[in-house]
């Protein structure tokens, strides 16, 4: 005989915790800021998988300090799920034991704080993921059983407007409601209509209208005044050396000073250099003030952002040809797809690090921080799984010496991964190290792996104030060591570089320095910035940039 | 806030470059420096002075003298550096401008 088998175990449990939770929802499944605590309660049951959304922009803030004030003796040991835990309340958590087990990617202000209490035995380390690694995880193994999230309105039926601001909600929603659990939302704003639906009603459980907007950090807005004339110094090498060099179009620009410089010298410098329509054409970013100038001056094609950035709201939607937007006339990033592109179809990825070793990996971990790199990893590597062509993707696999002992005769392409830094960071301390703090960290964390931002075999350039070294023109790791201590200055690893052996190199193309580049270190000035201020970049938006209080100094 | 006075001597194999007049470059914002030289009468040396807030630099300091008077051909020198926590890279940087302003 046989026996019926159960097949809806996961709806059944959901249906059961919503009718436990229906006292506290209302028309459009509404419920009041004072209920959150009881929904919480009726909703979340210990050791569940749960999301509170935020990543290093805007912040489930709201429901995240709710979730801190349930009673522990029906909730506790969550294994949380989500994408940063930037917020004091995201490690109060752990603190009183509501959560248990953290799977992540990026710590931002909290990092202390997670190291602090993996070591204490507070909280139990998942894994360290970049972005769409964890999202990908969503659809298979870290499924959240109850989702906290955020969007800036909802209608009276609970469809959920997201906006400028997308960036993680969809795949959130998604992984969630489709293994039958529940999805929360804060919004700033109940209306009668929105701008657009992006996230519909039925998979929303409930909605609350939070007592303040949610926070979000303008992360992305970096200060024109504030750029140095080294870094103008190492954006001319990086235009001339590698832009120019290899003809790069698609390219995701990181968020320290060094890119935000060569933004602003595409139209100087790069108009010298005749590289408009040949370079940065197609990008991966989030709406960066200091891309106003060049995509003022039509260099850029298309833009998909991770996120949104406070200002920018009304100059990206005056800029349809340019930004993804929407049939309301407001952008809709996206993280989860940015990042896709960001991992598969860019040519290049360009960002600064801390520390940089004699092999050449690189990390931004220091001994006493569980930071995480976000999405840099997912984009700062060489992507195994593309198959389509472009001429500066094919140039640099064209030029590693080292293919035919992976491939054989076999022709392939290979992403430019360029770390750009001064070989000596804030305080003196050099950049490139023996050994890096990320080997401490491990050991004081109990991580299993050092962790890793950049790995030395997916780096193909270093860029240093002495010039730029061609790792993707390295033929042994020997060649590659000797490169790197070329270009790494007066650190405890470039005094060990051989002037004749630096000789070798630059007679090779292996390292050139900017003499060799032809790069005039004199003209390495503020001069070269289409913008030396703010305020001259609101100047470009023709007033549709409107830069947050913080950042007005006129 | 406690300044530390430094003093060094470079001497490049080969000087062939000075100042005829006492030069003045840079300020000392944080993360940067102030440069005044000078002709001397050093016996083809470069004499330097760096006040700094910071200790426990010393080599360091002398390493990025030491190759700045070898690759500018300078001798006969005398230097005074008023630093603000600069990195070896913006020392470099504002000793060629410095020379720079003076060849100009």
């Amino acid at each position: 005989m046989k026996t019926q088998k159960k097949w809806d175990n996961l709806a059944t449990d959901t249906a059961e915790r919503m009718a436990a939770a229906s006292q506290f929802i209302g028309n459009g499944k509404r419920v009041e800021p004072k209920d959150i605590v009881g929904l919480l309660e009726a909703v979340i049951r210990p050791g569940d998988r749960v999301n509170i959304e935020g990543n290093n922009q805007k912040q489930a803030d709201f429901l995240a300090e709710c979730l801190l004030k349930v009673d522990k003796s029906k909730i506790h040991d969550l294994h949380m799920v989500q994408s940063a835990v930037p917020l004091a309340a995201h490690l109060d958590l752990f603190e009183q034991g509501i959560a248990k087990k953290l799977d992540f990617a990026f710590g931002g202000p909290q990092a202390g704080r997670v190291a602090k209490f993996i070591k204490e035995g507070k909280l139990e380390l998942g894994a360290i993921h970049t972005y769409l690694e964890l999202f990908a995880r969503y659809f298979l193994d870290l499924t959240p059983k109850v989702s906290l999230i955020c969007a800036f309105e909802a209608d009276r039926e609970g469809n959920l407007y997201t906006g400028f601001n997308t960036e993680d909600t969809p795949v959130i929603v998604e992984a969630t409601k489709f293994r039958q659990g529940i999805v929360i939302a804060q919004v700033n704003k109940i209306v009668d209509k929105l701008p657009r639906v992006d996230i519909p009603a039925g998979w929303v459980d409930a909605v609350v209208e939070s007592p303040r907007p949610f926070f979000v950090e303008p992360l992305f807005t970096r200060d024109p005044a504030l750029v140095t004339n080294n870094q103008i110094l190492l954006g001319m090498l990086c235009l001339k050396g590698i832009y120019a060099e290899y003809g790069v179009q698609r390219i995701n620009h990181g968020i320290g000073f060094l890119t935000s410089a060569i933004e602003l010298m595409l139209p100087t410098y790069g108009e010298e250099l005749g590289l408009k329509g040949k370079v940065c054409t197609h990008m991966i970013l989030n709406p960066h003030p200091t891309m106003i100038p060049a995509i003022e001056e039509g260099w850029v094609d298309t833009i998909h952002c991770f996120g949104g950035e406070l200002g920018m709201e009304k100059y990206v939607a005056a800029r349809p040809d340019v930004f993804f937007v929407g049939p309301d006339g407001t952008l809709r990033s996206n993280r989860a797809y940015a990042q896709t592109a960001g991992h598969y179809a860019l040519d290049m990825f360009i960002g600064g690090t801390l520390q940089i070793d004699p092999y050449g990996n690189s990390s931004t971990a220091t001994a006493n921080r569980v930071a995480g790199f976000g999405g840099a990893p997912n984009m700062g590597c060489d992507p195994k799984g593309r198959r389509h062509v472009t001429q500066s993707w094919l140039k640099c696999g064209q030029e590693l010496p080292s293919m035919p002992e992976q491939i054989g005769t076999m022709p392939r392409g290979k992403r430019l991964v360029v770390q750009g830094i001064e070989t000596f960071g804030e305080g003196r301390d050099p950049a490139f190290v023996e050994e890096l703090d990320a080997w401490q960290l491990a050991k004081n964390a109990g991580l299993d792996l050092p962790p890793v931002m950049i790995y030395g075999d997916d780096v193909t350039h270093i860029v240093t104030e002495e010039g730029i070294a061609y790792l993707s023109r390295c033929k042994d790791m020997e060649t590659r060591m000797a490169a790197i201590r070329a270009v790494a200055g007066f650190t405890p690893v470039g005094i060990n570089a051989k002037p004749e052996e630096t000789r070798r190199l630059r007679d090779a193309k292996i390292v050139m320095t900017p003499e060799d580049l032809g790069v005039d270190r004199d003209r390495a000035t503020r001069d070269m910035l289409a913008a030396k201020n703010i305020r001259d970049l609101v100047t470009w938006s023709g007033g549709l940039y409107e830069p947050p209080a913080r950042f007005r100094n006129w | 806030m406690a300044l530390n006075t430094l003093e060094f001597e470079c001497k490049c194999a080969a000087p062939a470059a000075s100042v005829d007049k006492p030069l003045h470059f840079g300020v000392v914002g944080s993360g940067d420096l102030e440069v005044l030289m000078s002709p001397a009468k050093a016996g083809g040396k470069v004499t330097v002075k760096v006040v700094t807030p910071v200790t426990g630099f010393d080599v360091l300091w002398q390493r990025v003298l030491a190759a700045f008077v070898e690759n500018a051909k300078l001798g006969d020198v005398a230097i005074e550096i008023n630093d603000n926590n600069a990195t070896p890279a913006v020392v470099t940087l504002r000793l060629r401008q410095a020379l720079a302003e003076a060849a100009a």
